[in-house]
């Protein structure tokens, strides 16, 4: 108890590390994987701008960097990462890797709200002389909109608990803080301190996505 | 010349597996829809119909012929193109298709943005329709809080905002139950007569069919197999199509078990005697039969009307002398299409 009380300070700055860490990438992330979801859903036989070729090939892709645990993936694009972030290390080369893990389920989770959507909603749009553009922004989004939140709430959730092993590539956050200095010191309490905050973490992102789509839903 | 001509349309969607052959949904329709009029499709779930009424508005676009609107043809136009033609043409679904994310007012206002009307006219205009389909207090409640019958009147109103010439109406009160689908019908009524649109109604209810249109086309497998005067196709019917529709609402001559249960029932011959318009064909039956000593009795039938028009088919068996008979069924021949169950 003594020790967590010493590392008070660096526990905090742990959790706010992993809030840092989870929300740039969920910014980065969330878009590109609402564009990529976006293009899987539109380009799907029969919607508004079918393509079978586009529709094979992202579904190739999509299905392909999914299943990549996410401890190795991690560890798998460092060198991209160098390209990109400039370092293969640290918290950088963290969000780098959560982006390019969280894209590709964003992307599934986008296409599959977006399906809930009903075709002749979209085909009651289209009827008024609406185009694919103003259809996605004005119609296909905002009728989507209730169940999106609920999967992107899903997704930051499972974006905290990848951020737990940033401290493979030097990165920090609430997951690093719980192995080194309660796992590998033999401190169950210092572990469980961070365990606590990060449940925290997830029980109010899941009310605040809760209640964002319960306004929208209204129900 | 027409509002809405179609000229040898055909649809074929590409087959859903690799060794089924392509079926074409609409094949070779020709078909005219007049200025003001209100035109009926109906046919049963898969005859094509739900195709052949996208063709006009272009949500389909036809794999052969010719599809004109208002003296435009649109074989060929961009899509571009085919957006503001939609814009005069509105449509109304069986699901009514109301966006959920936007209240009454927003789901009517969205056609008037479509179109760039100016912001400025849309309070006038959106009061307005929602005056005419009798929903002024509902303009800020969302479809989802709506019944059936206040949702297909916000379609309406949603499809009339753009003042279109042409309503599509597809299936719109198949949702619906009785009493709704009157009301939604007169609706429907008082958009041709006092706004003055031509409506293109695909139904498969022959009562629908009956109650607002003027004309009517029964659609068979991507088909039309018939068209004309609903009066005339109900009166007298040539398709077998066409039979088993009037036959669902009016009685007919009778067929099948209806037919074995008469006969099992009434000794003699069983005649059936069909008529339209004027009611001297019944006392001149009846008279003929009297003078000719044949008895009779009505074992089946019924006398209908299509906005004042009177039609009906009565069945009768007939006892008595088969010569008398004979005779009495000769001289009817110019008063009713006569025709004998055998």
């Amino acid at each position: 108890m003594d020790r967590l009380i010493e590392l008070m300070p660096r526990l905090w700055l742990s959790a706010w590390e992993t809030v840092y860490l989870v929300g740039i990438a969920m910014v980065i992330g969330g878009l590109l994987g609402l564009l990529l979801g976006l293009a899987l859903y539109l380009t799907r036989p029969g919607n508004l701008l079918q393509n079978r070729t586009v529709f094979a090939v992202l579904n190739v892709i999509v299905n392909t960097f999914r299943p990549i645990p996410f401890i190795i993936l991690l560890a798998a694009v460092q060198p991209l990462a160098r390209l990109v972030v400039g370092t293969g290390i640290g918290n950088s080369a963290v969000i780098f890797g959560l982006v390019v893990g969280s894209f590709f389920a964003i992307s599934r989770i986008v296409e599959q709200n977006l399906l809930t959507v009903q075709p002749g909603v979209i085909e009651a749009a289209r009827s008024v002389g609406a185009g694919p553009w103003r259809i996605i922004r004005t119609i296909l989004i905002p009728e989507a909109l209730g169940p999106l939140i609920l999967g992107y709430t899903f997704i930051v959730i499972a974006v905290i608990d990848m951020s737990a092993v940033a401290g493979l590539i030097g990165g920090g956050g609430l997951g690093n803080f719980a192995i080194q200095y309660g796992y590998r010191l033999f401190d169950p309490v210092v572990t469980w301190a961070a365990v606590i905050l990060i449940i925290v973490l997830v029980q109010f992102t899941q009310v605040i996505g809760n209640s964002l789509a319960r306004a929208v839903m209204r129900r | 010349m027409p509002l809405i001509s179609l000229t040898n349309v055909t649809k074929t969607y590409p087959p859903r597996s690799r060794n089924e052959s392509p079926t074409p949904a609409v094949d070779g329709v020709t078909l005219d829809v007049e200025q003001g009029e209100i035109h009926g499709i109906i046919g049963y779930s898969g005859a094509g119909k739900s195709t052949l009424v996208r063709l006009i508005n272009a949500l389909e676009l036809p794999t052969s012929g010719s599809v004109t609107v208002d003296g435009r043809e649109l074989t060929g136009l961009k899509e571009r193109e085919l957006r503001k033609v939609r814009l005069g043409i509105g449509m109304i679904f069986q699901q009514f298709n109301l966006w959920n994310s936007k209240t009454v007012w927003g789901n009517i206002e969205y056609p008037l943005a479509v179109a760039g009307v100016p912001k400025a006219e849309h309070q006038r205009r959106i009061s307005e329709l929602l005056h005419f389909v009798g929903l002024v207090d509902q303009a800020h409640a969302y479809p989802d809080q709506l019944s059936g019958g206040q949702k297909q009147r916000v379609g309406i109103a949603r499809a009339l905002a753009t003042n279109p010439k042409i309503l599509l109406a597809d299936e719109a009160t198949s949702a619906l139950d009785p009493e709704t689908t009157r009301d939604v019908l007169g609706l429907l009524r008082r958009v041709n007569e006092e706004l003055g649109i031509t409506i293109v109604v695909i139904t498969h209810e022959m009562e629908v069919v009956r109650s607002l249109a003027h004309r009517v086309a029964v659609m068979e497998r991507g088909r039309i197999v018939e068209h004309g005067d609903v009066f005339d196709v109900f009166s007298n019917p040539q398709s077998q199509a066409a039979k088993r529709f009037v036959a669902g609402v009016v009685a007919t001559a009778p067929e099948g078990e209806t037919l074995e249960a008469l006969r099992s029932r009434h000794p003699g011959r069983i005649v059936s005697f069909a008529f339209a318009d004027g009611g001297t064909g019944q006392s001149a039956i009846f008279l003929e039969l009297t003078r000719r000593g044949v008895t009779f009795e009505l074992v089946h039938g019924g006398i209908d009307d299509i906005r004042g028009r009177t039609f009906g088919t009565i069945t009768l068996a007939l006892t008595g002398d088969e010569r008398s008979i004979d005779e009495a069924l000769a001289t009817l021949t110019p008063v009713a299409t006569i025709t004998e169950a055998v």
